[in-house]
């Protein structure tokens, strides 16, 4: 186990930065961190990128790596693709258009809305799951982090995940095709942006899962834009264009209320579907779906964050507040136009919603590759543990006396690194030598010489 | 116990049903750190959750093992319970002898032993009324 940062991961520990507080070790869902001298650095087969420890670094150790605004001057053409959490950063009072017209006053040369392809990504999954004819639950597929434990955590799961491209990679390939049409560049030459809420979908661009390429080349975080946006907004108040007024009407309450968790089955209207948000609670119900409890259960969907992705860890606005005003923003908003089901009904044909291959599985390493090495190093774990405090106190680096005793195991560290096995192991040569001096059975500190 | 088998034995409560279900999510957890094949994780997760809801929902108590070597998991359960008067028509799927406080759980649609013994490559069962049931089975792993 060595320090490493990884090109998989949209994140990175900043040794200089890190005092090795533990706080990330501790919110670690998926137990990928280790702390020692004084740095915490990351297991990088066991993270799945959903920011945590960002969310609670106190140092700002734990950088994520989502592009910057001059990263972007590689293209001729800059379309920018917000989240529709964008929207809930501001107040409810500023429209979708006064957003755009500040998006383009910030550098951008175009936005797609992401409105039209959440309602083709809706109806497009309504469609898939009355053909559907395999194993239920289905579970969704467009928060990245869901994608990536299912694949690391439950891979029996895989063939489960909702083969549906994400409502971002339909709106870049749109934006692409439609920004080549209206300039005559090439569509290589034209960067399709996300304004993401998180760094998890900086994986699914350059990783792809599902999909030959992605056709998003870049994401910008919501955090970073919020200033120079809150900036351009006031101004764009006054002067936003009509263009971008106009571009903005596209934008409709069913396709803004993607921010928050249950836009889905809410858009399903089925009773046998489920949302759920927070790692915690999305692991308890994979659980249970693993387990073959919720075969009654269609559709789940998932969110790594809090609320869904209004509790992105690269958002401003607390995700309660942002989906209070994500339900006022909604309210002003038209329903989706109803001559869009027959275009989806269309693009459907031609297979456009579908990923290109299936969800891989990429199992945890187990104990040992060979079944009979796990299973004497699981005898050892075990009997190891037992000698542990089980407290989960976390002074030895690892997050819990578990994932302790399987460092231990796997010759990471050293049994005596946990402070009570040290103890134990002083006590005991402290006795041994007071049975020198004092004859055996006399306790430490018994008569004097 | 042989050198290359892991075992875990697991207590389990009658009506807790608070905590019903982490047995079984222990042996799945056990079994991924093991690397045995996603396929045989899911049966036997399957499996052993049922087995588990089983004691739950109508045995006093039960000791549940798993013992894990390179060629099968195998689960042996045995409980102190009432029993199962017709072992063969409790086989039948759709049989179920569950009360409306099970049903309100979501269980009793009588797939419980139907589900086990599709999930297992040896399925033994036998009970003695008033007594208890013992459950045997195992899932082969691929050689």
């Amino acid at each position: 186990m060595s320090p490493q940062t990884s090109c998989h991961h949209p994140l990175r520990f900043d040794a200089d930065k890190c005092d090795g507080c533990m706080a990330c070790m501790r919110v670690c869902p998926t137990a990928a961190v280790r702390v020692r001298y004084k740095r915490a650095w990351m297991l990088a087969d066991r993270c799945i990128d959903c920011g945590e420890c960002i969310r609670v670094c106190p140092g700002r150790a734990v950088v994520p790596l989502t592009d910057q605004m001059a990263d972007l001057s590689r293209f001729s053409c800059r379309v920018a693709i917000p989240s529709p959490v964008l929207y809930a950063q501001f107040d409810p009072d500023v429209s979708p258009g006064e957003v755009f017209a500040a998006l383009k006053l910030c550098g951008f040369d175009d936005v797609e809305g992401p409105s039209r392809a959440c309602d083709m990504v809706a109806a497009a999954t309504e469609i898939f799951l009355s053909e559907y004819r395999g194993q239920y639950p289905l579970i969704s597929s467009f928060c990245p982090t869901v994608v990536r434990l299912v694949q690391v955590n439950y891979p029996a799961l895989v063939e489960q995940v909702l083969p549906v491209r994400a409502p971002r990679e339909i709106s870049a390939r749109d934006a692409k095709a439609r920004k080549a049409a209206e300039t005559g560049l090439p569509e290589e030459s034209i960067g399709a942006v996300y304004i993401t809420p998180c760094p998890a979908k900086m994986v699914a661009i350059v990783e792809h899962p599902g999909l030959e390429r992605s056709y998003l080349d870049a994401a910008v975080s919501i955090s970073d834009l919020f200033r120079p946006l809150a900036t351009a907004i006031a101004k764009a108040h006054v002067g936003a264009s009509t263009a971008a007024k106009s571009a903005a009407r596209s934008e409709t309450s069913s396709g803004v209320n993607w921010a928050f968790l249950g836009a889905l089955p809410r858009s399903l209207a089925a009773a046998d579907s489920l949302s759920v948000a927070g790692l915690p609670n999305v692991i308890r119900i994979l659980d249970d779906v693993e387990k073959g409890k919720l075969r009654g259960y269609r559709f789940i969907e998932c969110h790594a964050c809090v609320e869904g992705c209004v509790g992105g860890c690269l958002t401003v606005e607390n995700p309660y507040v942002a989906r209070s005003k994500t339900i006022r923003l909604t309210q002003k908003l038209p329903a989706a136009s109803p001559e869009l089901r027959s275009e989806v009904e269309r693009r459907w044909q031609n297979r456009e919603f579908f990923t290109d291959t299936a969800f891989s599985a990429r199992p945890l390493r187990p104990l040992d590759e060979n079944i009979s090495a796990a299973i004497a190093k699981m005898t050892q774990k075990e009997a190891l543990l037992s000698e542990l405090p089980g407290i989960d106190c976390g002074a030895c680096g690892a997050p819990s006396c578990h994932a302790f005793a399987e460092d231990v195991v796997q010759g990471e560290t050293d049994k005596r690194v946990c402070v009570f096995s040290l103890q134990r192991a002083l006590v005991a040569q402290v006795e041994e030598l007071a049975s020198l001096v004092h004859g055996p059975g006399r306790p430490a500190g018994g008569e004097g010489l | 116990m042989a050198s290359d088998e892991f075992e875990r034995v697991y207590e389990v409560t009658g009506r807790d049903y608070a905590n019903a279900g982490r047995a079984s999510t222990s042996i799945k957890d056990i079994l991924k750190h093991l690397g045995v094949h996603p396929v045989v994780v899911r049966r036997a997760a399957i499996a052993s959750y049922e087995a588990e809801m089983n004691v739950v929902m109508y045995a006093v108590r039960a000791r549940m093992s798993l013992r894990v070597s390179p060629a099968a998991v195998t689960l042996e359960v045995q409980d102190e319970g009432p029993g199962i008067e017709d072992v063969e028509l409790a086989m039948q799927e759709g049989y179920s002898t569950a009360t409306p406080e099970m049903r309100e759980m979501g269980f009793g649609a009588g797939m419980g032993l139907p589900n086990i013994k599709r999930n297992a490559d040896v399925f033994d069962i036998k009970s003695e009324v008033s007594r208890g049931t013992r459950l045997l089975i195992r899932i082969a792993q691929a050689a």
